[in-house]
């Protein structure tokens, strides 16, 4: 083992501190080409990334860049300057140490670029930005270390992809590299390793000590929490008694909805005008950044947030944690709790707020699945080439370059290293000439093979709209909201397209917690004014919706099947018992299906615990058929237990529509022409860059009107069904929203048996659907009866019919 | 023909699904706002190369309603080609298969902002044409009666039971007919616009493209106030 350097020892001794045994591990081992550290929140995981670098660059000799850490988050990036700058300083060491992010001023970008520090903190997309200029090379001279912090979340996305892809390009330009990995404790380490090496080179896994259990206790409320509905209202007394006995609480919520809605009557209770926050990925970035420096200062004692916080920003002293909702994912649950209390070798202290009776049965099965150390986790896919094609088109930027030389580069990353060469020549030919059968652009491609063999852009101007377009994070089809007023307006943050298209003037809903009015839409902007006191109708900005695991969505089929729940609180307790008496309880070996009038319309509720994507491909397949049938669905939702869908005409016998060959059949046909492919298309031709993401946000300038994604979609699938992009597209739609796979397990695991009940009302287990957000309209001969309805109805109010 | 039939200067003029409008007195079809070659135009200029079939899949439309109506005369109104240049780089095909549309009745291509001078294809090329009562240009003039035009590509929102459905449209009023754009890829401009509620009378209707063709009030945007200075 390498002791700490002498000065390092005299600075941690100077704290009051004794280095962590991985701390000293990530020294000794600061040789190898590529190390994954596991450790759990308030380890000093970062410092002990960073600690080979600041004893290499200690004696003041290193020229130009020495080390590049990248962080999925930008504020993270700030913060980790903040906190690099105490050992720098006390040490008086000769390091130079900035960051780089969106928001870092053009003329300091610029001059990185010539003169980089010794550690750039950054993140994936100003990384691909930066091996997107000629210049890479010069930058990026001296590149001995690069550190990707929160490797698990970054694993996670597409932006963990494009991640890897530049860690190649790096690797090419400086073979000696050494890769570092820091990752919050995850089900798979292996798997994160494989993700991080460069292939095939192998990548060692230093464990930290994973400290002591969490404490995680179920939040006592008096009040039961509702048959449904996702706001935990009921449990806002209880939560302001918590925050009061805390020095700061942070209260995470699943969607951005979700937090706003608390947030919202948290206020409105908070009769002691206790300072509290929200934070979240909707909110306009001056209002986030308000929130962060408060809760840095220490000025907060509680914050509503979202995922947004999920990752590990020092946000000074959080003593407790708060979920609110049902955490749909054990392995997110821990790592959410490991956010309270930052002082290592405590317990970390959490509570658990179900939003509703349903959620206090997932809370439990997480809690006791948190306690038994089970975490889940799905296995990695093959590599998203979308991101590839993006990829090729900054190498573009950044000069000629060899396809072979490319392909072997892309092969080492661990997403791409079973990529085949037929693969790869599709995604250059659909960079370079857009891959269509028919050959259109031979003039106008972008890229050209020059005579020497090497690839270039055919104008360099192009380079410009190439940049424009990277990273893989969409946000297209937000409108910012402003508050409306002769200067502009401040804006407060954004809501989805969809959402925004259901507003007329005089809706009410809530945002940064406050309830505003719609006034206009103009130029993209949602134009709002105060309404304060009114009402809200609710923001329908998703958020991330996670589905819940298979591992979890399991424990609660097994719950179910207990005689009695001693475990449950009685208000559960009850509830599950009185579905048990006028319905059914879902089994784990048989599916469960229910039909009900309720509201002038018929519906049916299929049971099938395969997470909320699945659920969601099921309700599409299912009102797919009975829209062949003539059966006039209007509508469905999804949760991860359960699809309802309601529509004109009574399901007599819902097993016909059920049949797993007749579902796998019409998958097929179906797949093609479905609202989730148009959206997954949407974000896969972006990233792959035949969307340019003005095309959707920013300026429209006057009449020049832009059209719709699902124009291209149709298009391209009328009359070039084997283009790359819709092979793109279906191998994401079945990797992420489709999830056809957990389909699939459910009907293998039911095998037909199925139970039909037929009640002449709502059922216990059924009503939270009701209050679900995300409903999906179905396009058919119903959406016409009531178009058709409606507009007679307009006229006769106008007095035209 | 299957189409929304409505009274315009003394003539029954039918909207068709497709966005063409129908006088069957006259034997008149017009669309407007076809923008061919609207994708090699975004290539050429360096921008994202989309799916090059828009220009197919347009006359295809056009041609079924040809087919279905028999017309005398089609009078194009304008931004019929994305540009000039697109005209003249027209693949060989298509402009065979536009001479074949032609043959056997009138055509006439209306000058748009777009394409602002000879296309080099058969038919006439005029800056508007008369067929008395009505006057067919490409963009609407303020204060005339009995006139037909494109330009705006215009499309209209119904809020039904928690639901919005935006439709290309057409708007009509006592003085003047907007057709919606035809053309593949074109966008739409929303009827709430300050440009369309300038134009379009306060009695205005918007007739729904699509399956199910339907006739609603025109929505108009919010009326302004002196003292509200635009941005």
């Amino acid at each position: 083992m390498t002791a700490l350097p002498p000065k390092f020892e005299r600075w941690f001794s100077s704290k009051g501190w004794t280095a962590h045994p991985h701390q000293t591990g990530m020294l000794s081992r600061a040789a190898d080409p590529a190390l994954l550290l596991i450790a759990p929140t308030g380890g000093g995981k970062t410092l002990a990334g960073f600690l080979p670098s600041l004893a290499e660059l200690a004696d003041g000799t290193h020229q130009g860049l020495h080390t590049l850490y990248i962080s999925p988050l930008k504020a993270l990036a700030a913060d980790i300057a903040r906190n690099l700058s105490t050992p720098i300083n006390d040490m008086d060491l000769p390091i130079r140490v900035e960051d780089r992010t969106g928001d870092t001023p053009a003329s300091r970008k610029k001059r990185q670029r010539a003169d980089p520090p010794h550690i750039l903190l950054t993140t994936p997309e100003s990384l691909a930005l930066l091996l997107s200029y000629e210049d890479a090379g010069r930058t990026f001279a001296g590149l001995s270390r690069v550190i990707v912090d929160e490797i698990h979340a970054l694993a996670e996305s597409k932006r963990g992809d494009q991640l890897m892809l530049c860690l190649a390009r790096l690797q090419s330009l400086r073979p000696n590299l050494r890769r570092v990995g820091l990752s919050a404790t995850v089900e798979d380490p292996g798997a994160i390793a494989h993700y991080l090496a460069r292939h095939p080179d192998p990548c060692e896994i230093l464990h930290a000590d994973p400290g002591p259990d969490p404490d995680i206790q179920m939040l006592e409320t008096k009040e039961f929490p509702p048959w449904s509905g996702g706001g935990a209202k009921y449990a806002i007394p209880a939560v302001l008694e918590q925050i009061r006995q805390h020095r700061t609480t942070l209260i995470f919520h699943n969607t951005r909805a979700q937090a706003e809605i608390f947030f919202h009557n948290l206020w409105h209770a908070n009769s002691e005008n206790l300072p509290i926050g929200i934070h979240h990925g909707s909110l306009a970035r001056e209002q986030r950044a308000k929130v962060e420096a408060a809760m840095v200062a220490g000025k907060l004692r509680a914050i509503v947030c979202t995922g947004s916080l999920d990752l590990g920003i020092d946000w000074g002293d959080v003593d407790l944690v708060i979920q609110v909702g049902a955490p749909k994912n054990v392995k997110r649950l821990v790592q959410r709790i490991g956010r309270a209390n930052h002082r290592y070798n405590a317990p970390s202290k959490a509570l658990l707020v179900p939003a509703n009776r349903f959620e206090v049965v997932e809370c439990v099965a997480a809690l006791q699945a948190a306690k038994e150390h089970d975490l889940d986790g799905d296995p990695r896919g093959p590599g998203p080439r979308d991101v590839l094609c993006q990829h090729i088109l900054i190498a573009a930027c950044a000069g000629p370059f060899e396809a072979e030389a490319l392909y072997r580069e892309f092969r080492t990353t661990g997403d791409f290293c079973d990529l085949g060469r037929d693969e790869f020549d599709a995604c250059l030919d659909f960079a370079a000439t857009g891959g269509y059968a028919l050959r259109a652009y031979d003039r106008w491609q972008r890229l050209q093979q020059r005579a020497d063999g090497l690839w270039q852009l055919r104008d360099p101007r192009l380079a410009q709209k190439i940049r424009m377009n990277i990273g893989t994070i969409q946000d297209s089809d937000t409108l910012a909201v402003r508050l409306k007023n002769r200067r502009g307006g401040k804006p407060l943050g954004e809501v989805e397209e969809s959402f925004a298209a259901t507003l007329t003037p005089g809706d009410t809903f809530v945002i940064g917690g406050q309830v505003v009015r719609y006034e206009a839409l103009r130029e993209m902007t949602v134009q709002v004014s105060k309404a304060p006191g009114r009402k809200p109708k609710f923001a329908v900005f998703s958020g991330t919706k996670f589905a819940t695991s298979t591992q979890l969505s399991q424990r609660i089929l097994r719950m179910f099947q207990q005689e009695s729940w001693p475990e449950l609180p009685d208000h559960t307790t009850q509830w599950l018992a009185l579905q048990r008496k006028v319905s059914k309880l879902p089994q784990p070996g048989r599916l469960l299906i229910e039909s009900f009038p309720h509201d002038g319309r018929q519906h049916i509720c299929v049971y099938g615990f395969a997470g909320r994507n699945a659920m969601q491909t099921l309700g599409l397949l299912l009102t797919q058929r009975m829209e062949a049938e003539g059966l006039h669905p209007l509508g469905f939702v999804s949760t991860d237990y359960a699809t309802l869908i309601w529509g004109l005409d009574q399901i007599t016998d819902p097993t016909p529509l059920l049949q797993p060959a007749l579902l796998r059949d019409g998958f097929e046909t179906w797949l093609s022409g479905n609202a989730v492919m148009k959206r997954t298309f949407r974000t896969s031709a972006t990233i792959a860059g035949l969307i340019e993401r003005k095309t959707f946000q920013g300026k429209r300038s006057g009449r020049q009107a832009t059209f719709s994604s699902d124009i291209l979609y149709d298009t391209l699938s009328k009359y070039d069904p084997d283009h790359l992009m819709l092979k793109i597209t279906r191998q994401e739609a079945m990797k992420g929203l489709v999830d056809f796979g957990r389909i699939e397990e459910m009907l293998a695991r039911t095998a037909g048996r199925t139970d039909h009940v037929i009640l002449d009302r709502i059922s216990p287990l059924a009503a939270p659907l009701f209050l679900e957000i995300g409903k999906v309209p179905v396009e058919g001969a119903a959406t016409e009866r009531l178009l058709k309805e409606e507009a007679d109805r307009l006229m006769e109010a106008a007095g035209l019919a | 023909m299957n189409g929304c039939e409505f009274n315009f200067c003394g003539e029954m003029l039918a909207a068709l699904p497709t966005g063409a409008l129908w006088w069957q007195s006259r034997q008149i079809l017009t669309v407007s706002d076809l923008h061919l070659g609207k994708s090699e135009r975004i290539a050429r200029r360096g921008g994202t190369l989309l799916p090059p079939y828009e220009t197919q899949e347009t006359l295809s439309r056009l041609e079924a309603d040809i087919a279905a109506t028999n017309p005398r005369t089609v009078i194009c109104l304008g931004d019929s080609f994305d540009d000039l240049a697109a005209a003249h780089a027209a693949r060989s095909d298509v402009s065979d298969w536009i001479d074949r549309l032609q043959a056997g009745r009138n055509w006439v291509w209306i000058e748009g902002n777009h394409d602002p001078g000879p296309l080099g294809f058969g038919g006439t090329h005029r800056f508007q044409v008369n067929h008395t009562p009505l006057t067919f240009r490409h963009i609407a003039e303020p204060d005339s009666s009995g006139e037909i035009s494109g330009h705006f590509h215009p499309k209209a929102t119904l809020h039904t039971r928690g639901r919005a459905i935006s439709r290309p449209a057409f708007l009509f009023d006592e003085a003047r007919v907007i057709l919606p754009a035809y053309g593949t890829y074109t966008g739409g401009l929303r009827t709430t616009d300050k440009a369309l509620n300038a134009l379009m009378k306060p009695d205005a209707q918007a007739i729904l493209t699509g399956t199910t063709m339907c006739q609603i009030p025109m929505r108009r945007g919010q009326v302004k106030r002196s003292s509200t200075s635009a941005r």
